[in-house]
């Protein structure tokens, strides 16, 4: 009998090996170590610790027994770019500088394109093609991507709108390298949509960000792709000294999105904020998976997370958090809560924590219950209908989620997305 | 305005409410007394709707109709108003917010336009000023951190906004110092017509200085056992319950 786990994980290498989409600007030992870790472990699939309630082994099995990559050439972005920023446009993963505005005060390019001396200081040295098939599927496959330098203060925010386009069932693996030099500044908006009508696409997303001395990157990530999508967003981001990485996930649409944000402060005084909201409807899954790797003394991190699951679909909150040895005098606290809408949803939380080091402060919790009874008596007791008494307290439960959106265009958006996924 | 009849309700299969019989007329101000856990505040709750209570004999009839059948925001919107107890806080929905959500569907069940902001801002003017309501509370979330007192200002302040025809104060005064007292009280009192009515819930005969009753009642184990005039409140609080007690306790085993 064929394994069917090669199987699957072979279909896919004959099918992007034979595509002719040459790596070239990825070091060739991650691609061979990467090529070797797929055939060797394939795609996890629900007996894998890390990916237990969300097998995507199944969905590969089920979606992806063939893969025609037949993209389409139809786009509407423009509705979809946001006012007052840099609007960065990548299609399927490849950087558009004609649909995409002029990048003043920053550098961006395509991968192909960058600086080889930092392409070889820092692509694929964070994202360890060892540890994870997605990873490695990334390495050994992307065949395009975004380069951004940023050095200074970017006054602008920068939005990296990413497209998927696609008239088949296709699999993009789009990779993304960002360096906020020494005292840098910026803000960075990641949003994901799809068009076309493809029965199926898998779109596997890996971000490195350098986060350097004293450096100081706020980014949002809007992941609204239609429900025909799978995404694995993976994003490994490292803190130098005094950098500050704060990073906010919003997640309405996509039939199953896994993302794997992994944050190391790497350097005394850095600080790691990550938050998250998401809505779950029908039969969606979103999965957050976060890893703040506490490595040196003196450092921060701060975790929110929020969900909504309605219908029959289903919400995961796993974060992990490492206090390593050296890192004393850490701050590390995290938070997870969630609202059930129906008795088939379902949200499974897993808070992880291991620390090493004795003089530290850590704290988390998670939460899981329905809309809570008293307020909406009393808001029905006013005379508020039963719906809309629900909307608000869902709007209450998610605010402190929306207002972190400093970007007021970005705002409105989140809040009208928000409003539209209850 | 209200009659109730023999009003049965039950919690968790334990009867609370145990044969209630009491008419409100438009224009009145009625008194409930009774000792802690006689049933008042599930007598409240039952009339604003609160799912939790089973209603298992009697009826109540609120301007012609069946209040029974009404949902509890439909009740609010025929002019029901609970202050309660409790006051449930509400973090993440700003009391403008909540107050004009409120308003505009008690206007929409009615048929009429929503109020245009410029007026909704001179209402709430107009009526954080009757109830000396702190303006930084009105912007606050719906009892966040307010004190004890505020809650029940905040209380009145909503009852003020949206005007109903039958208010039912469940133990407005706890909590409130003496200004706080007759500030609540005068706001009760100028809201009063002869078009609507109040059922005070208290313990003492102290808010009822203020808000004079036209009649008392005395809840006991889930019924009135006692009616009368205002005189009957300083009875009460002159002797206590212990006669009332001894005169129903086997009534009631
Ligand atoms: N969920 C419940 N399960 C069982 N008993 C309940 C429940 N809720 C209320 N009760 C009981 O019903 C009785 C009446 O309570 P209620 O709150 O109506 O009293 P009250 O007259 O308002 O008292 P107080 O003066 O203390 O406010 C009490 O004995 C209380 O314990
Ligand atoms: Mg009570």
């Amino acid at each position: 009998m064929i394994d069917t786990k090669t199987n699957i994980t072979q279909t896919i290498i004959d099918s992007l090996s034979t595509s002719g989409n040459k790596v070239s600007f990825m070091p060739d030992a991650s691609v061979l170590d990467a090529v070797r870790f797929l055939e060797e472990k394939g795609i996890p699939n629900a007996k894998h610790e890390e990916y237990k309630y969300c097998n995507l082994e199944a969905v590969f099995r089920r979606d992806f027994k063939s893969i025609s990559n037949q993209f389409s050439s139809q786009l509407g972005v423009a509705g979809h770019k946001l006012a007052g920023c840099i609007n960065l446009v990548l299609v399927n993963g490849t950087y558009h500088a004609e649909l995409s505005d002029k990048a003043e005060g920053i550098t961006v390019s395509t991968l192909h394109e960058a600086d080889k001396a930092i392409l070889a200081k820092h692509l694929s040295r964070y994202a360890d093609v060892n540890a994870d098939a997605f990873v490695a599927m990334n390495t050994a496959f992307c065949s395009s991507g975004l380069f951004i330098h940023i050095r200074g203060v970017a006054e602008k925010p920068i939005h990296i709108l990413n497209v998927i386009s696609a008239n088949g069932i296709s699999l993009v693996n789009p990779r993304q390298l960002i360096i906020a030099e020494k005292n840098a500044e910026a803000t960075l908006i990641e949003s994901f949509i799809s068009e076309g009508d493809a029965p199926a696409v898998f779109h596997n997303h890996l971000t490195e960000i350098f986060v350097d001395e004293n450096a100081k990157i706020k980014s949002y990530r809007l992941q609204q792709e239609g429900s025909k999508v799978t995404q694995v967003n993976t994003t490994e981001a490292i803190v130098k000294r005094y950098g500050n990485y704060t990073t906010n996930t919003f997640t309405f649409g996509g039939s199953l999105v896994r993302n794997n944000l992994h944050v190391v402060l790497a350097d005394d005084h850095g600080e790691a904020h990550l938050n998250g909201l998401f809505v779950t409807g029908g039969s969606q899954l979103v999965d957050n998976h976060t890893l703040v790797d506490h490595q040196k003394p003196n450092c921060e991190s701060n975790e929110l997370y929020k969900g909504i699951a309605k219908d029959k679909s289903t919400g995961i909150f796993n974060g992990k958090i490492f206090v390593r040895k050296d890192a004393q005098k850490t701050n590390a606290y995290q938070s997870s809560k969630n609202i059930l809408l129906s008795d088939d949803a379902t949200i499974n939380t897993k808070p992880q924590l291991e620390i090493y080091a004795d003089d530290v402060k850590c704290s988390h919790g998670t939460s899981t219950g329905k809309v809570d009874e008293n307020a909406l008596f009393y808001l029905k007791a006013r005379g508020i209908g039963d719906a809309s008494a629900r909307r608000l307290l869902l709007q209450a439960f998610a605010q402190e989620l929306i207002e972190k959106v400093e970007v007021e265009v970005l705002q409105e958006r989140i809040l009208y997305l928000f409003e539209k996924a209850l | 305005m209200i009659t109730i009849k023999n009003l049965h309700a039950s919690i968790n299969g334990k009867e609370i409410l145990r044969g209630i019989n009491l008419e409100v007329k438009a224009g009145e101000v009625h008194a409930i007394m009774g000792p802690n856990g006689s049933g008042k505040s599930t007598l409240s709750s039952v009339l604003a709707g609160r799912e939790d209570y089973e209603v298992t004999e009697g009826e109540v009839v609120f301007n012609g109709k069946d209040l029974l059948e009404l949902s509890p925001e439909d009740r609010a919107r025929e002019g029901i108003f609970l202050a309660f107890q409790y006051p449930v806080e509400i973090p993440g929905v700003s009391n403008i917010n909540f107050l004009k959500t409120a308003l505009n569907e008690i206007r929409a069940y009615k048929g009429q336009e929503e109020i245009p902001a410029k007026d909704f801002l001179a209402l709430i003017k107009e009526k954080q000023k009757l109830v000396e309501l702190d303006a930084k509370l009105a912007n606050r979330s719906v009892n966040e951190g307010f004190s004890g007192g505020e809650k029940k200002r905040n209380e009145i302040f909503q009852m003020a906004v949206l005007e109903p025809k039958l208010a039912i104060l469940d133990e407005t005064d706890s909590g409130l110092d003496i200004d706080a007292l007759r500030i609540v009280a005068n706001g009760v009192n100028k809201l009063k017509t002869k078009d609507n009515a109040t059922i005070v819930i208290t313990h003492y005969q102290r808010l009822l200085d203020y808000i004079v009753p036209d009649f008392v009642h005395i809840l006991y184990k889930g019924r009135i056992v006692k009616s009368g005039g205002k005189e009957l409140a300083l009875e009460l609080e002159a002797k206590g319950y212990d006669d009332i007690k001894d005169q129903f306790e086997d009534a009631t085993l």
